[in-house]
């Protein structure tokens, strides 16, 4: 038998754009899977920031409450509600450097490479079950956050639209962690690349307090960098105007909120594929 | 040679600028057999695979399978692969099933053809009894059985197995050799790697021996053993009956017996194979000699590999000097 007579088996078909989308969908119900064969990583992600919540509440509350905008309606879950929301956000993206460099050191990467699939599958896949994953931890906060206390001063639709705006961001930044992940390549080390990338992010912004009281060097970042443009955006759609900061719209900040992550989509869908392309594990 | 189904030119791959792992490696055989790649550790075999299955580019060559151009076209060439690698990757959260089937849906079949592909390939390889349990309660030799299963799934023209019976225990050892060569029977082209000298001279229709990414030899596995000659016949007496033995052995053989000064283990070539062991079990029954222990060896791929490398092919234990026909593992120096 000669290799030009092989018979072509049915099935084995160059991917197209509908077999792109199904590939995808597997991709993404096989990371979902995961989360729910091991309970305890959701439960314990979900745990964390549901602790941060009770935390922050309760020793900064008192200390804090005074120093916020009447929008706050004088309780400081109010204002920290908005602000836990992105900080779960882009720590949960942390989640899709994890999980790549779980699957890159066990292989499973080289086997979905090896298949006739199209290479953005795994990371398009990886990128949406994180998505769905954070929407459940953060719609989890929120719950607990109503429980003790926390009352949105705007609209339902207005709380909603926050929401969005948190997966938007939260999406956009696990493109950020994909290109980490699969710099790093290993999973032990990805835990504190990640924690280095987010947490100077989320402490040197709005989300715990008023930038107001920092000195003006790191003001000047803070008030513009995108976890405090998004917390401000979900702020001006839960508590309303009055929460940001004087001369900023609500608009214009869910704007610039939108544009930021659009240029992180922009940078790094384009770099993660790339850096995936030549990844060698 | 028919057609060759896998060609491999001049292909040379460095890492960080100093390690060469293939050192201008060019190759080729035809399809419908078993070729596996010999080598001992860090000789360049995943790595070669690797290339052949559109994980690397090499810096220069050129590799073909199936026809397809693997590095002008890795597309193509992905429909016509199948490949398990060196360490299982299956998910062990999935159950053996929901592992074969999801490869089954990235291949593009649909739910139903993968379902059912998947319960055959589990039976072929006898996890039908652990379809459904988690992968995490597998043994390391189920999850490699498993990927195997998850290789076959696109009924691939060339099936790539790199180091297919590490760690696997003797008797599924002998199920996936069995395997293998069910599938090269219905017309698959299966290229594998091993470290077990006997797996390559069983299983292998042509071996190519590589070493520190160079390859040294290539041929079947007869052709292999011509150049070392034909078989011996090792055997021992006790300390006191050795002057008599080599005396008996010297009035029937023409070739000098050798002495290992370790073992004590005394050599013959056996010119005529199994006639000349009649003769030296008649020579010593008639002396009153009773050996310890007496054997006829073909000579190994082990002994092979000496030859070629000029260096030994390590082995696992502290055993004496290498003896021709046993199982062992290549070390790398
Ligand atoms: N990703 C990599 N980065 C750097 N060096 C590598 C990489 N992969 C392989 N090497 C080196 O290339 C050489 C060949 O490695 P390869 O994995 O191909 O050997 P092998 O024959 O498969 O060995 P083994 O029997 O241990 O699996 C080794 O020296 C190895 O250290
Ligand atoms: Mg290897």
């Amino acid at each position: 038998m000669t290799g030009a007579t092989v018979p072509t088996k049915p099935g084995r078909v160059a991917a197209s754009a509908p077999q792109t989308t199904r590939a995808i969908t597997v991709i993404t119900k096989r990371n979902l899977l995961r989360n729910i064969r091991l309970p305890q990583l959701l439960i314990l992600a979900t745990v964390q920031p549901i602790m941060f919540l009770l935390l922050f509440n309760y020793v900064f509350g008192g200390a804090i409450g005074g120093t916020l905008p009447d929008a706050a309606g004088g309780e400081y879950i109010n204002w920290l509600i908005p602000g836990l929301l992105v900080q779960v956000a882009a720590f949960g993206a942390g989640q899709t450097a994890l999980g790549l460099t779980e699957d890159l050191s066990k292989g499973v990467i080289e086997r979905f490479r090896s298949l006739p699939m199209a290479r953005s599958a795994v990371l398009a896949g990886r990128t949406l079950s994180d998505l769905i994953r954070n929407g459940l931890v953060i719609s989890l906060m929120l719950l607990v956050g109503v429980l003790i206390g926390f009352r949105y001063q705007t609209s339902f639709a207005g709380l909603v639209a926050g929401m969005a705006l948190a997966m938007v961001f939260s999406f956009a930044f696990s493109w950020i962690m994909a290109t980490i992940g699969l710099l790093v390549k290993n999973p032990e080390a990805v835990q504190p690349a990640v924690f280095l990338s987010v947490f100077p992010l989320v402490f040197a912004s709005s989300v715990f307090v008023p930038t107001q009281t920092m000195p003006g060097w790191l003001r000047a970042f803070a008030d513009n960098q995108p976890v405090t443009v998004t917390v401000d955006a979900l702020r001006g759609l839960i508590l309303g105007e009055g929460a940001l900061l004087p001369g900023n719209s609500v608009v214009g900040q869910i704007l610039l909120s939108l544009f930021y992550s659009g240029l992180i989509l922009a940078i790094f869908v384009p770099l993660a594929v790339r850096v995936y392309r030549r990844t060698v594990s | 040679m028919a057609y060759p189904i896998v060609r491999v030119e001049g292909i040379n791959k460095t890492f960080g600028g100093t390690v060469k792992a293939l050192d201008d490696v060019t190759l080729e055989f035809p399809a419908g057999i078993i070729y596996g790649l010999l080598g001992p550790n860090g000789a360049g075999k995943t790595t070669l695979i690797r290339v052949l299955t559109t994980l690397l580019r090499p810096e220069s060559g050129r590799a073909e399978v199936a026809g397809v151009d693997v590095l002008a076209d890795p597309k193509t060439a992905r429909t016509k692969i199948g490949l398990a690698g060196q360490f299982a990757a299956v998910d062990d959260y999935q159950t053996g099933r929901e592992n074969v089937e999801m490869v089954g849906r990235l291949y593009g079949l649909s739910a139903a053809q993968s379902k059912s592909r998947a319960g055959e390939l589990l039976e072929r390889i006898n996890l039908a009894d652990a379809a459904d349990r988690q992968v995490k309660t597998y043994s390391g030799g189920m999850q490699r059985r498993l990927d195997l299963a998850a290789s076959l799934v696109g009924e691939p023209e060339v099936l790539f197995l790199d180091e297919p019976t590490t760690g696997i225990d003797p008797r599924s050892r002998l199920d996936v050799w069995e395997l293998i060569t069910d599938l090269v029977k219905g017309g698959t082209t299966v290229l594998l790697t091993t470290q077990y000298l006997d797996e390559a001279d069983q299983l292998a229709d042509r071996i190519a021996v590589i070493d520190e990414g160079r390859l040294i030899s290539e041929g079947t596995s007869d052709d292999l053993k011509d150049t070392l000659g034909g078989s011996v016949i090792e055997l021992s007496v006790a300390p006191d009956r050795e002057t008599e033995t080599l005396e008996a052995l010297r009035r029937i053989c023409e070739t000098e017996p050798t002495i290992n000064t370790l073992t004590r283990e005394i050599t013959v070539p056996a010119v005529e194979g199994a006639k000349t062991l009649t003769e030296v079990v008649r020579a010593l029954d008639s002396a009153s000699i009773v050996p310890n222990d007496l054997a006829l060896h073909k000579p190994s791929l082990d002994d092979v590999f000496l030859t070629l490398t000029g260096h030994t092919a390590e082995v696992e234990t502290e055993e004496p000097p290498p003896s021709a026909g046993r199982k062992r593992r290549l070390r790398s120096k």
